[in-house]
Order: C-alpha cells, then structure tokens, then sequence
C-alpha cells in the first residue's frame, strides 16, 4: 500500500504537466511547440546529446579499458581520478571554464563542459565490469586469431555493452535536464527555455507545453535503452575463471596512454578544482559580501530531512521489489525511475500548479521542496536500498523465529543492521544529490530560503566569481564522500 | 564493514550538529512565510530592499520580511496566488510588471499622502501604484571594437544589418523587456516586429545586463542595451567589468532614451494595509529616497526634492521619450519577443 502510495506521489509531476499543458486545449498546445523558436531548442538539444554522447561514451568506455585493461600504471589512481568529477556539479564546472576561458560559450563550450562533467556515468559502469568479467572469452576469441582490437571490439564490448548502455543513458538524461551549466555558456536548450518562461510569466502554459515536449525526449531515450539492448543477450554459463582478466602490455604506446590519461585528468578535475581555488584566493574581489554560514545550514538540513524522508519512503517499495518478482511490484519500481528521469524543472513545475490550484498551505513551504526531492532522488536510494534487502536472505529471519523471536525483534536484531549500511549509502547518496540541485531549488524554494547552490547560482549569474567561489568550494566538499561511495561498487548510479 | 557504517553515521552526526548555529540578522524570511510580519515581494536589488527595509523597521518597530525575485516572474506569481496571496507590499525595477497585478484589479489605492511626496509624472492616474525610483536606458560600448562616430544614432538603427553581431542585449530579462515596450509604445506593433526580427539575428544574447557590459568590456561584443546602473556601480567599485567601456546615451527622444519607472503597490488583500502603506510612504519620502543615493545602487531618485546620485547626468538632461510609463504593455511584449523567437 505505502509503496503504491509512493509510485503514485512519482506519477503525479507527469499528469499534473500534462493536464496545464492541455488546459487550453490541443490546438493551442499544438500552436505553443509548432514555433521556429522550438525548433532551433530541439536542434540545440540534439546536437548537444549527440556530441556529448558520442564523446562521453569513447572517453568513458576509452578510460576505463586503459585503466582496467593494459598495463597502464597507477590503475587506481586514475580509477579515482575519473569518478571523482562527479563530485564538481556541472554547474560549478560550467562557471569554472568560462570564468577562466574569455568567450567559451555556445555549443562547443557545452558539449566539453558536459563531457567532461558526465563521461563518469560511462567510466564508471563500464569500468567496473571490464574488471569483474570472466576473462576466458577473451583468451579464447584471441587463441582464436583475433587481435587485441579485434577481441575488445567484438567480444569486449559485447560484454560490457548493457553497462555501457545504462551509463550513455545517465547522461543523456542528465543533459536534458542539466540547467545551470548551459544557461551559463549562452546555450538555449528545452530546459534552460522553461526556465526563461518562468521568469516571464511564472507558471505558464507554454512552460508547461515545452515541459511536455522534453517529456517525450526523456520516455524516447528510455525506450530507445530499451530497444538498443536488444533480444541478443550476453549470458555467462557457469561462473567462469575466477581469474583477473590479463593486462594487455601498451608497449610503446604507453607515454601516449598515459598522457591521455593525465589530460582527462587535468580537463575534468584539475581545471575545475584549480580555477575555484585561484577564485576563493581573490576572496576580496567579491562585489557582494559572502554569508556561506546560512546558506550551508539550509543546505545541510534540507539534505539531511530529505534523505532521510526519501530513504523511509523507498524502504517499503524496495522491499516489495527486493522480495517479490510479481509483475505489480516491477511496475512499481518502473514507476519511480520514470519519475526520476524528469527532469527537476517540470517536477518543479507540477507542484508549483498543484500547491498553488489544490494544496495552497503547502505552497512556497519547506514541506513542497522536500516533495520535489523526494520525487527526484527515489532512485538513487531505491538502487541502494534494494541490494541492502537483498543481501538479507529470509533464512536468517526464518532462524531467527524459530529460536523464539517475535516479527519485531527480528527485525530489530537481524534484519535492520544486515540492511543498515546498505540502506545508508542511499541515505547518503540522496543527501548529496539534494547539496547540489540547482534547478528545481531555485523555482520552489520558500522565501529567503538560500542554498548554497541557489546562493552560487546568484553571485555566478552576475558573474561576480570571487563570490560565487566560496559556494562552490562548499559543494565540492559536501559531494567529495559521492567518489569514495560510488568507488565502493555496487552502488552504481541507478538505470532508470 | 563496521567502520564504514562508522563513518556514515559519524557524517550523518556532523550534519545535524552543523545545523545547530544560529540565525543571522538579515531580514530574509528563512523557511516558510511568517504571517504576523510584513510581507514584501521585491523584484528590486536585493541590497536597495535590505536597507529599505531595516530602516523602516528601526524606524516603526514594524517587523519586515522579504521575498526576492524578478519583475516578470513576480508579477504572473501574485496574479496567480490572487486574493490569497502572502505579498502585502510589490516592489518593481520597471512598471510593466506592475501593470499587470494593477491590471488584474489586485492593487489598492494609495495614500494620498503618499503620492504627493513624488513628481507627478510618477504617479499613474489610476493612483493604485507610486513610482519609487527610475533608471535609463544606456548604450554601452567598447571604443577599441567601434569607434564613437559609428554608433547608431537611434536604438532602432541597431537592427541594420550592418551592426549585425556587433550588439548584444539581456533579452530573457525584465530590465530589457521593459525598454521593448518603450519601442512598441512609441514606434507601434509593426515596427517592433521589425525590430525584435532584426535582434533576434544580429545580437548576442546574454543572461543579463552584468553579463551584457562584462562582454562589451571584454571586447566580446562592442556594443550592449543596459540600463545606466550598472556601469555607474561598477565605475564606483572597481572598474573591473566597465573599465574599457564608455556610455552612449541616445537621447532626442528616442526610445532608447526611455526612462523606466519601478514603482511600489500595495496589495488589496493585504493583511496588514495601515502598515504596508506605512512602508510605501518611507520609499518615498525623504529617507527612503535618500537610501538610493547613499546604497550606491545609482538608481534615479523620484521624489519631491530629493536629489540623486551626484555622479549620475541629470535625470531631465537625458532626453527621454514622452512615453505614458503607465500603459506600458508587458504581455504584449512578450507575446511579440516569443512570436520573434526570442523567448
């Protein structure tokens, strides 16, 4: 029951958009997108996923089979090194390059600030299963004649292929909803247009209409995941060699792949942590004074109250999910990663319509944003906390009744703290999700309510960087633990 | 394993006790709305607001909170909230935005008393809104990408194509918005088209004046639509985003001489009226007005006697078209600049 609740509370953003974006009707909603100005969002918006796709998948599936694969040094080093933007939002690494960078703007300021900021969602995955196959494929495909190339290319990637696929769709997801990063490089996308709407006209019927249209880009890249994975499967039979796959020796093209290495390196972290570094170090170059103390605390505790809401509101349906194989319970799950693939600004969007039509003590209040966060972030502990249920296996709590145990006491003294870590490496993962919103934050926060994304997002918009610093700085740290959580494995970004 | 669970909650531990500092002194409502106290919508500065309010509370004892956001936005959110709405007091950098909440009957009149601490010019005939400040429309340029005898000589000259990639402008904010509906009342429906045509090809778009005059400063653009402020603040400071620019002002009656009005409301379905209108004859009267000079906003005082920042040409020298600052037509615009594909 709770875990339908939950499904449903993730459904409502979509309808709620729908139904403003049709109020007046089909012909209106038609004349809103029929316009040039859509036209040239779509075009920017595809060429964007496009370029950044196509980069962030060679870069990502490129790094991690140097990494994982050939004899490169300092494997784990670089390992770090390449999950650890994640820990830059890519809004802080879009203000990072272009206050260093005169004139970087426009689409080729995009697609390497995009690039750069989410090739981790493709390393990441692919990284972690070039790691853990079975090597024995491979060894044969090469007794076979096929060459080193010839075997990543044919039996490699084939292995890794759904990884590679999920990662690709984390970011071209991500790109559609990403707001910050482009709004400051001049780059008009469907998102940064709705955002501009709500400036004009708050909450409009042609903020909602385009809403509808990236609606429809996100369910297409979802189906298209679905359709691309294909009826061909890759099926291990057995459990395979228990053996680390060979390390391919990069003979004389080890400086190249290490210079390339370094270069991602430097691009991806080094650039940004060092261009907000020489920032905080002109501190007395801000125009506007600094108040960093109120913004971190609202930030903290809207993290802390939304990851623990979100955490306790996941627990039901994953544990339905973990448990259940009905067909009920895998729509359910379904249901929240659709939710979680809307992007903030039309999650927002509905319940600025609901709060202000149907829920009007709600409206502007703590309690709407914390909704939105919820909505938003389900996944990233649903993921969690699933494989937290999973591990403890009905036997243990069965054993437990046996001996004498009552259903609360077991759960007390089995099954919570087999779930605990689990269950709290959501909790954390939520927590820096909701440090470094952006978008859904600035539209539904209540008054006077400044985060230190929204605070940043501020003094960055009136370009005033030494300001804006600070800010960053705070966000960086507070999603620093993001690297050591996601390295940990087994807690990978969730596939919607 | 252990440790890790350790560590987690030691995180989670240090989180709750940062929450556990103080608050500050800003009259910023932090959370949700408190009912009790006065309840301000401002699109203005954020700093010209702070002070307005500080010295209203020290000076009444009437406790002030503050909501900030943009002309636009601001204006469709308290139509939206309607009769409902927490704002007991609006506050506008331009009159459009005004217009709109005064169009959809939510305004109530103000003071009489109120309206005679201002010029006339600055008081609609309506008399449900007060002007509360002004600021003009500026060209700024960088004289090392185009040289003074170049510039165009009317706002709408900037639309030839010669000036095509040379010009850049914060379409998507209010500030500029606003100086369109000074084109649209002064060169009518046909004309702007033209006009919002030609910008939407020939300028660079940027997310707002800062940006506008950072770009030109830089050489990246050589000429940008802002309003005068900016470049005075920055003149002011440090010089660091307007030191390679100078000011054009157009003059003559152009539409790129317009002055644009802010004004301050209060809202019919205010709780607390005695008080809100208490608050609008403060921005009015001789120390709110003087604030504008001693905040270093640069913004153009309007009120009966009071003089305005002494760096600042005089306001009556700039040459300002007669345009009726109280029919200014926001939706019109953006419905125009939407159909021009700028929106």
């Amino acid at each position: 029951m709770a875990a339908v609740l939950v499904a449903l509370l993730c459904l409502l953003p979509l309808v709620v958009v729908l139904a403003k974006a049709l109020e007046a009707g089909a012909g209106e909603a038609f004349s809103l997108v029929w316009r040039p100005r859509v036209g040239e969002l779509m075009r920017n918006t595809l060429s964007l996923l496009a370029l950044t796709g196509v980069l962030a998948t060679v870069l990502g599936v490129g790094a991690a089979w140097l990494v994982e694969r050939t004899a490169v040094p300092w494997a784990g080093l670089w390992r770090v090194a390449f999950v650890a933007p994640l820990a830059v939002p890519a809004f802080v690494n879009s203000f990072a390059w272009s206050s260093l960078v005169p004139g970087f703007e426009g689409l080729a300021g995009a697609v390497i600030v995009t690039t750069l900021s989410y090739f981790p969602f493709v390393f990441l995955p692919v990284a972690a299963l070039l790691r853990s196959t079975d090597p024995g494929l491979e060894e044969a495909s090469r007794a076979l004649g096929n060459g080193p190339w010839r075997t990543f290319a044919r039996v490699g990637l084939a292995q890794v292929r759904p990884a590679l696929l999920g990662g690709v769709l984390l970011v071209l997801l991500h790109l559609l909803a990403e707001y910050g990063a482009l709004e400051m490089l001049r780059f008009p996308t469907f998102t940064t247009a709705i955002l501009d709407q709500f400036e004009v006209a708050f909450d409009s019927r042609s903020g909602s209409v385009l809403a509808v249209v990236l609606i429809g880009l996100a369910t297409l890249l979802l189906t298209l995941e679905v359709l691309a994975r294909g009826r061909t499967r890759y099926v291990a039979v057995g459990s395979g060699a228990a053996r680390r796959p060979t390390r391919a020796s990069l003979g004389r093209a080890l400086p190249a792949a290490l210079l390339g290495l370094a270069a991602l390196a430097v691009l991806a972290l080094g650039v940004p942590l060092w261009s907000i570094g020489t920032w905080l170090g002109r501190a007395d170059q801000a125009l506007e004074p600094v108040a960093l103390g109120p913004a971190l605390r609202s930030t903290l505790v809207l993290g802390l109250v939304a990851a623990l809401v979100t955490t306790a509101a996941t627990l039901p349906a994953a544990w339905l999910v973990a448990r259940s194989r009905s067909r009920v319970a895998l729509l359910l799950e379904r249901v929240t990663y659709l939710a979680a693939s809307l992007p903030g600004v039309v999650v927002a969007l509905a319940l600025i319509t609901l709060t202000i039509g149907f829920a009007r003590p709600l409206y502007q209040t703590t309690t709407a944003l914390v909704v939105a966060y919820v909505v938003l972030f389900i996944p990233l502990a649903m993921v969690s906390t699933r494989a937290a249920i999973a591990t403890v296996r009905p036997e243990l709590a069965d054993a437990a009744r046996a001996l004498g145990d009552g259903p609360v006491r077991t759960f007390v003294r089995v099954q919570a703290p087999l779930m605990l870590r689990g269950t709290l490496a959501g909790t954390a993962l939520v927590f820096v999700a909701v440090t470094t919103e952006l978008t859904a934050t600035l539209l539904l926060a209540p008054t006077g309510t400044r985060t230190l994304a929204t605070a940043f997002w501020d003094a960055s918009a009136s370009l005033d960087y030494a300001a804006a610093a600070p800010f960053a700085a705070a966000m960086v740290v507070l999603s620093a633990p993001l690297t050591w959580l996601l390295l940990r494995g087994g807690h990978e970004e969730p596939r919607p | 394993m252990r440790r890790r669970t350790t560590l987690i909650a030691a995180a989670v531990a240090a989180a709750t006790l940062g929450l556990s500092a103080c608050g500050d002194g800003s009259l910023e409502a932090t959370g949700d709305l408190d009912g009790s106290k006065l309840t301000i919508y401002s699109a203005q500065h954020k700093n010209l607001t702070q002070a307005w309010g500080e010295e209203f509370q020290k000076e009444t004892g009437i406790d002030v909170q503050i909501r900030y956001g943009n002309d636009s936005s601001m204006g469709a959110q308290i139509v939206e909230e309607g009769a409902g709405s927490p704002a007991d007091v609006f506050l506008t950098e331009n009159s459009p935005a005004m217009t709109t909440v005064e169009q959809a009957g939510l305004l109530a009149p103000v003071d009489p008393a109120t309206l005679a601490q201002v010029g006339d010019a600055y008081v609609p005939s309506s008399k449900d809104w007060v002007g509360i400040a002004a600021r003009a429309t500026v060209l700024v340029y960088n004289p090392s990408k185009i040289k003074e005898a170049d510039l165009p000589a009317s706002l709408m000259d900037l639309a030839d194509p010669k000036y095509a990639g040379q010009w850049g402008a914060a379409a998507g904010g209010a500030d500029f918005q606003a100086i369109v509906s000074a084109v649209l009342a002064q060169e009518g429906e046909q004309k702007t088209e033209a006009w919002l045509r030609a910008l939407k090809s020939n300028a660079k778009i940027y997310q707002n004046n800062i940006a506008t005059m950072k770009a030109v400063n830089a050489g990246q653009s050589a000429m940008g639509i802002i309003y005068h402020y900016y470049w005075y603040r920055d003149q002011a400071l440090q010089k660091s985003s307007s030191g390679n620019t100078k000011l054009h002002y157009f003059k003559n009656q152009d539409p790129g001489a317009f002055v644009s009005l802010s004004g301050g409301g209060v809202l019919k379905s205010s709780k607390h009226a005695a008080d809100a209108q208490k608050f609008l004859a403060f921005v009015t009267g001789p120390q709110g007005q003087k604030l504008l000079r001693t905040t270093d906003v640069k913004e153009y005082a309007v009120g009966k006697g009071a003089a305005s920042d002494p760096a600042l040409p005089p306001l009556d020298s700039l040459e300002a078209p007669r345009i009726d600052p109280f029919t200014l037509n926001g939706p019109k615009v953006i419905d125009l600049m939407t159909k021009a594909g700028l929106l």
